[in-house]
């Protein structure tokens, strides 16, 4: 009898985890098949000739007959705009993610010196930005009119440069270094700045991972700067380029369907989802490899600076 | 004078961040004076002559600020609430996964969508609703179902934004509370599991209880930008599109398109001083209502 209600207790405790873990397989495989989808759409798309694009519409699944490399071919005909917008791409993001995970941890560190006299009215100097600010217009004509951004690089890198939650990370993590390192280092006539650069950077790795993989992805995915700004087309960052031919293809299609003429065997189409998937390509194949410094630095984060 | 002389060192360090926030937050704030001048070019932010509450009226009488205000306030509502269930729900059930391999893979591909700019989320988002070539039609015509024109229906607009909004940011929402989770104390859930609780019981009275200070905390983050659209969500998903705005205007996109299409300086400067004053307000008031009921989950 005690036997029997034993095993009955394990089978049941059992069986509401079983449920558990189906529901999780369910709604979690659902949601993850959503968000892959899409991808897998568009690669499909990319690799589908024109002509069974338009008769038959995007596929669903790849239709062997119709793979077609033309998107592909015509977009890398001409690849002197798509190597331009590139180069200026990853110029911008090593620069500006360099300095933005400087600034960040320095001030981060400055602010989680307890011995810092003013380090709560600092804090709250950098803080009252996040709560309040002027709004885009002042901004924007403060940038275009006092400081020149129009068609500079500077316009690119610069608005990211700063970020206050990046600087609350990096405070909160170098928060819970020990105090003693600076103190002992301090006692033996180090200065601040050799402490920061000397000791405390290179315990802070995990906290630079992170911060640069915030930065260098905020400045990969930006359009925005460049779209309030650039007007030359060969200081285009990739995301805006792709914007721009999206765009412009979009308004050739209509053209032509309102005037009924068929466009010259331009395949606007596929090509569309070859330049998304030109555009997009390194960070998909990046990002299962820096995934983890996210969850790291989201783990450091959840601290309340 | 004693001690910025011990501390000119951390003083220098901190000095660019400083001038940075000096130069990109602090003078900018001045310039909400634009909202009561009748800006010209010659005049600039500053020498520009006053106008009173000109430029508010002009933007009472356009009768657009309403509108896009509830849209906005309507949508972040929807983003916090929705976000909260779908963040908590997939890092709570990531967690009780017992099979590692999946539980990695699918953790994995949620996160995807968030490395991605909207430019490129707005493009997918295009060729699976575009009219006569998008996937959801093909699939709908599979089903002998009429095909669906989203871009000439703004009512079903609101799904697909607060749909997209999800995708775009509930692998990386998750990963807070998953680690929050991870972090908790096992002793507890085993003391449960010994006292007969069983798994739906461990998640309703321990584990959901204890993210309650995690989820206070962003809750209390995006309640602080609850007037401010995403703006990349809704300038790349809906482009210039007439007939949607009634749904999908927000004050963020209003405020740009007064600024970059029509150049009207005073009057989006007006709308987004509304907008900050609202923001600034709605924050304070929150924070100091959640420290009255409860000092830790303060944000400040």
């Amino acid at each position: 009898m005690s036997k029997n209600t034993v095993i009955a207790k394990k089978v049941r405790v059992s069986s509401d985890q079983i449920a558990v873990n189906v529901l999780g397989w369910v709604l979690i495989g659902i949601f993850a098949l959503f968000c892959v989808l899409p991808f897998y759409l568009i690669i499909v798309a990319s690799f589908t000739a024109e002509t069974s694009l338009i008769r038959e519409g995007y596929p669903l699944i790849p239709r062997i007959k119709d793979l077609s490399l033309d998107a592909y071919k015509l977009s890398l005909k001409n690849p002197m705009a798509i190597i331009i917008s590139y180069a200026t791409t990853i110029g911008v993001t090593a620069v500006g993610t360099f300095v933005a995970v400087l600034l960040a941890t320095m001030t981060g560190y400055v602010l989680s010196r307890k011995d810092f006299p003013w380090r709560n009215k600092f804090s709250f100097f950098f803080f009252f930005t996040t709560l309040f600010n002027g709004g885009l217009v002042p901004w924007y004509l403060l940038c275009m009119r006092y400081l020149n951004f129009k068609n500079s690089y500077i316009a690119l890198v610069l608005p990211l440069m700063f970020s206050v939650w990046n600087m609350i990370i990096a405070k909160s993590f170098m928060n819970s270094l020990p105090m003693e390192i600076s103190e002992s280092a301090k006692i033996d006539g180090a200065n601040d700045l050799v402490i920061f650069f000397r000791l405390i950077l290179p315990i802070s790795k995990p906290l630079i991972a992170t911060l640069g993989l915030f930065s260098a992805l905020a400045y990969w995915n930006d359009w925005y700067n460049c779209m309030l700004y650039v007007t030359d087309t060969n200081m285009f960052t990739l995301q805006y380029y792709l914007q721009r031919i999206l765009g412009s293809a979009e308004a050739m299609r209509i053209v032509a369907e309102k005037s009924g003429m068929a466009l010259p065997s331009i395949p606007l189409e596929s090509m569309k989802m070859a330049m998304t998937i030109i555009a997009t390509g390194p960070i998909v194949l990046l990002y299962p490899f820096v995934q983890r410094y996210f969850v790291k630095g989201l783990t450091i984060g959840a601290v309340k600076g | 004078m004693k001690t910025i002389k011990k501390h000119w060192m951390l003083l220098l360090m901190l000095l660019p961040a400083v001038i940075y926030v000096l130069i990109f937050s602090y003078i900018p704030m001045t310039g909400i004076v634009l909202a009561f001048k009748k800006y010209n070019y010659a005049g600039g932010i500053y020498g520009s002559p006053w106008n009173g509450l000109a430029n508010f009226k002009a933007l009472a009488i356009s009768g657009k600020l309403g509108l896009v205000t509830r849209n906005t306030l309507l949508y972040n509502i929807a983003f916090i609430a929705l976000g909260v269930v779908f963040e908590m729900g997939s890092a709570i059930l990531l967690n009780e996964l017992r099979n590692k391999y999946f539980k990695k893979m699918s953790q994995s591909l949620m996160f995807l969508p968030y490395f991605i700019s909207w430019v490129v989320a707005g493009a997918i988002m295009y060729n699976i609703f575009n009219y006569e070539r998008g996937v959801f039609n093909h699939v709908l015509n599979l089903f002998g179902a009429a095909p669906f024109d989203l871009y000439n229906s703004p009512k079903t607009w609101p799904y697909i934004l607060v749909f997209l909004k999800l995708w775009k940011q509930t692998g990386y929402g998750s990963v807070v509370y998953l680690a929050a989770i991870t972090g908790l104390d096992q002793e507890m859930f085993e003391a449960a599991s010994i006292d007969g609780a069983n798994a739906w019981q461990k998640i309703r009275y321990l584990t959901i209880p204890s993210l309650r200070a995690t989820m206070m905390t962003l809750v209390l983050l995006a309640i602080g930008n609850i007037f401010r659209g995403d703006f990349g969500l809704f300038y790349q998903t809906v482009k210039s599109n007439a007939i949607l705005e009634p749904m999908t205007d927000v004050i963020d996109t209003y405020v740009f398109r007064l600024l970059i299409d029509t150049g009207n300086i005073g009057v989006s400067a007006a709308a987004g001083l509304f907008q900050s004053v609202l923001c600034f307000v709605t924050i304070t008031v929150c924070n100091k209502l959640v420290k009255m009921v409860n000092p830790d989950y303060a944000l400040y």
